[in-house]
């Protein structure tokens, strides 16, 4: 087994999920059996392949510029109230759970 | 009139011809979603104020002798990912049950602005992961082809209304196969358009370098003008392209003869079901009858294509989904006292086991130590599967595959083996790694009468191309 009980608990951790036991036994054989399935991935020597976050680098750019400059078209002023209006505090704060009039509320973050 | 078997041209003529109004379409739309979604479930909220307002716009129009938009009066689902404001958008998820977004998706406004009515938001797997639609944090939707079946996923919803007669068309998203899959098993029309060709914005974010949004249909030529409606650039996403949009209605007249199609064996290996396969080599032969000339060509890193999907899609959503952590969304767990508790038991209250498998698989793959062995190796099978079809489409025009291995199969079949599921997708990955277009339409049915699809990749931007041989073969068989 790749993954172990010690992975998943620091794997949920990180991801700030809390598992009851049982999905946590369940998430165990799962993520091995998936993982056992991934490891395929392994008979292929990938030593000189270039890794690819996405491909809109290589469609629709202006293929003379170099680096961010490909995609100058994207480039937008740095100003207030640019493409949209800012949402008013009202409405961006409608659908939170706990709010006053112009902050998110949660509970006490520092500890005593 | 039947008012719910119409095209969109056939509906928007007649509304514009006086022969029927957009109130009438719409609310014959409704009586028919009242009268069959009880046992299908495509809808998660009907938005009628929002529908009824617009029929009302859009006849006032025809009464007043205006020609209509594109889409003026047709009656249209959205699956419930995309940001509609004032109205409900749930992702179907439970961490979102009461979310109204403050703005509406690009895709939606575009439609909006082009005459559509927005009957209500389609019901589809949690944050658009799964393949049957089972996990919907709300409810499973059924084939109207078959109930015992699932409708595919995630667009289920989106698949199964047009399926029904219950919209005319809908808009789905497809981050590995979810537009193409469900228009498969419901035995309609899905276009997955190219990567960058229509916005993202207000599209709720599962896995940002392969999500895409396009329509499902009855016809070619209806996803053909959906597609013309929401292609294009948008300021407001960075990643749509600048590119032209062509006019992919007048497109579609252009003869197929001389066609080179590409048919890669790669998607005829194990794991394919005789029917489909008989099916699709049946299609095969039709296209040549059409003198589209048949070419084999090698897609050799095929079988690579799930695991590195699976990778990537689960690390970029482990980071898309961080924001739901019950500060801004609605839902927040009760009665906690720390910051940290709050995250950890507003996620594991509001996500769906299947969310939470690949939160937990993608940070796995991200987290130090296994991020080079997982998902970088897998950005660099992804470079290879890409260069795949680079090297195909130096041959030909279009490859034809099956859309997925097996017809729709059974609720409860697959839903206690994640694995299963994901290989579900096994045809349909490859274009969303690669960031090319794909369609699949109907060819056929089973001995069960289960609709069969057939799979159409194209190059790049190439949409027309791939629309074009679909509507041909669409019209012959």
């Amino acid at each position: 087994m790749k993954v172990t009980d010690k992975d998943v608990a620091y794997v949920a951790e990180l991801a700030n999920l809390e598992l009851t036991s049982e999905e946590h036994n369940g998430m165990l054989r799962d993520l091995n059996s998936i993982l056992d399935y991934i490891d395929r991935l392994n008979e292929l020597d990938t030593t000189d392949v270039p890794a690819m976050a996405q491909v809109s680098d290589r469609y629709g750019v202006d293929e003379s510029k170099q680096g961010s400059e490909r995609f100058a078209y994207a480039n937008r002023k740095d100003v207030v109230e640019g493409l949209r209006k800012s949402l008013p505090h009202e409405v961006a704060l409608a659908n939170a759970p706990d709010a006053n009039e112009d902050f998110f509320r949660v509970p006490k973050v520092i500890e005593r | 009139m039947d008012l719910t078997s119409l095209s969109i041209d056939a509906a928007r003529s007649a509304v514009q011809e006086r022969k029927t109004t957009a109130l009438a379409l719409a609310e014959a739309h409704y009586a028919r979603i009242q009268k069959e979604d009880g046992q299908i479930g495509a809808f998660l909220t009907l938005s009628k104020d929002r529908a009824l307002e617009q029929a009302d716009r859009i006849d006032r129009m025809a009464a007043e002798g205006k020609q209509l938009p594109p889409l003026g009066g047709v009656p249209v689902g959205i699956k419930d990912v995309m940001s509609t404001r004032g109205v409900r958008t749930t992702a179907g998820s439970k961490i979102l049950e009461n979310y109204v977004p403050p703005y509406d998706c690009t895709a939606v406004a575009r439609m909006e602005a082009a005459g559509a009515v927005v009957l209500g938001k389609m019901n589809c797997d949690e944050f658009a992961m799964g393949s049957s639609n089972e996990n919907s944090a709300y409810h499973p939707v059924r084939n109207p082809r078959d109930l015992s079946r699932v409708p595919g996923g995630s667009s289920g919803g989106s698949a199964a209304s047009v399926a029904a007669d219950m919209a005319v068309v809908t808009l789905g998203s497809d981050t590995g196969g979810s537009i193409r899959q469900p228009a498969s098993f419901c035995g309609v029309v899905g276009l997955m358009p190219t990567y960058g060709r229509v916005s993202r914005y207000g599209l709720i974010a599962f896995a940002s370098s392969l999500d895409h949004i396009g329509p499902l249909a009855k016809t070619v030529k209806d996803a053909a003008i959906v597609l013309r409606t929401i292609a294009g650039r948008d300021a407001m996403d960075s990643t749509s392209a600048e590119v032209p949009v062509p006019d992919y209605v007048a497109e579609l007249a252009k003869p197929v003869r001389g066609m080179k199609v590409g048919v890669a064996r790669e998607y005829f290996g194990e794991g394919l079901d005789d029917e489909v396969r008989q099916a699709v080599e049946l299609a095969i032969d039709q296209l040549r009858g059409l003198s589209c000339e048949i070419v084999p060509v090698s897609l050799p890193h095929t079988p690579y294509a799930i695991p590195t999907y699976y990778l990537i899609a689960t690390a970029e959503a482990s980071a898309n989904l961080a924001r739901y952590d019950g500060v801004r969304y609605t839902v927040r767990a009760r009665g906690v006292k720390t910051l940290a508790e709050m995250y950890r038991r507003t996620r594991d209250e509001g996500f769906g086991a299947e969310v939470k498998r690949r939160i937990m698989l993608g940070t796995y793959a991200l987290s130090a130590g296994y991020y080079d062995a997982y998902y970088l190796k897998a950005q660099k099978v992804r470079t290879l599967l890409t260069r795949d079809f680079d090297e195909a489409f130096q041959k030909v025009e279009a490859i034809v595959t099956p859309t997925s291995p097996t017809p729709a199969f059974r609720l409860g079949e697959k839903s206690n083996d994640p694995l299963a599921m994901y290989l579900a997708d096994i045809y349909t990955v490859t274009a969303d790694l690669a960031g090319i277009p794909g369609i699949s339409i109907p060819c056929g049915k089973t001995k069960e009468k289960l609709p069969i699809g057939l799979q159409i990749l194209g190059k790049h931007f190439d949409e027309s191309t791939i629309l074009r041989l679909a509507h041909a073969y669409e019209q012959a068989a």
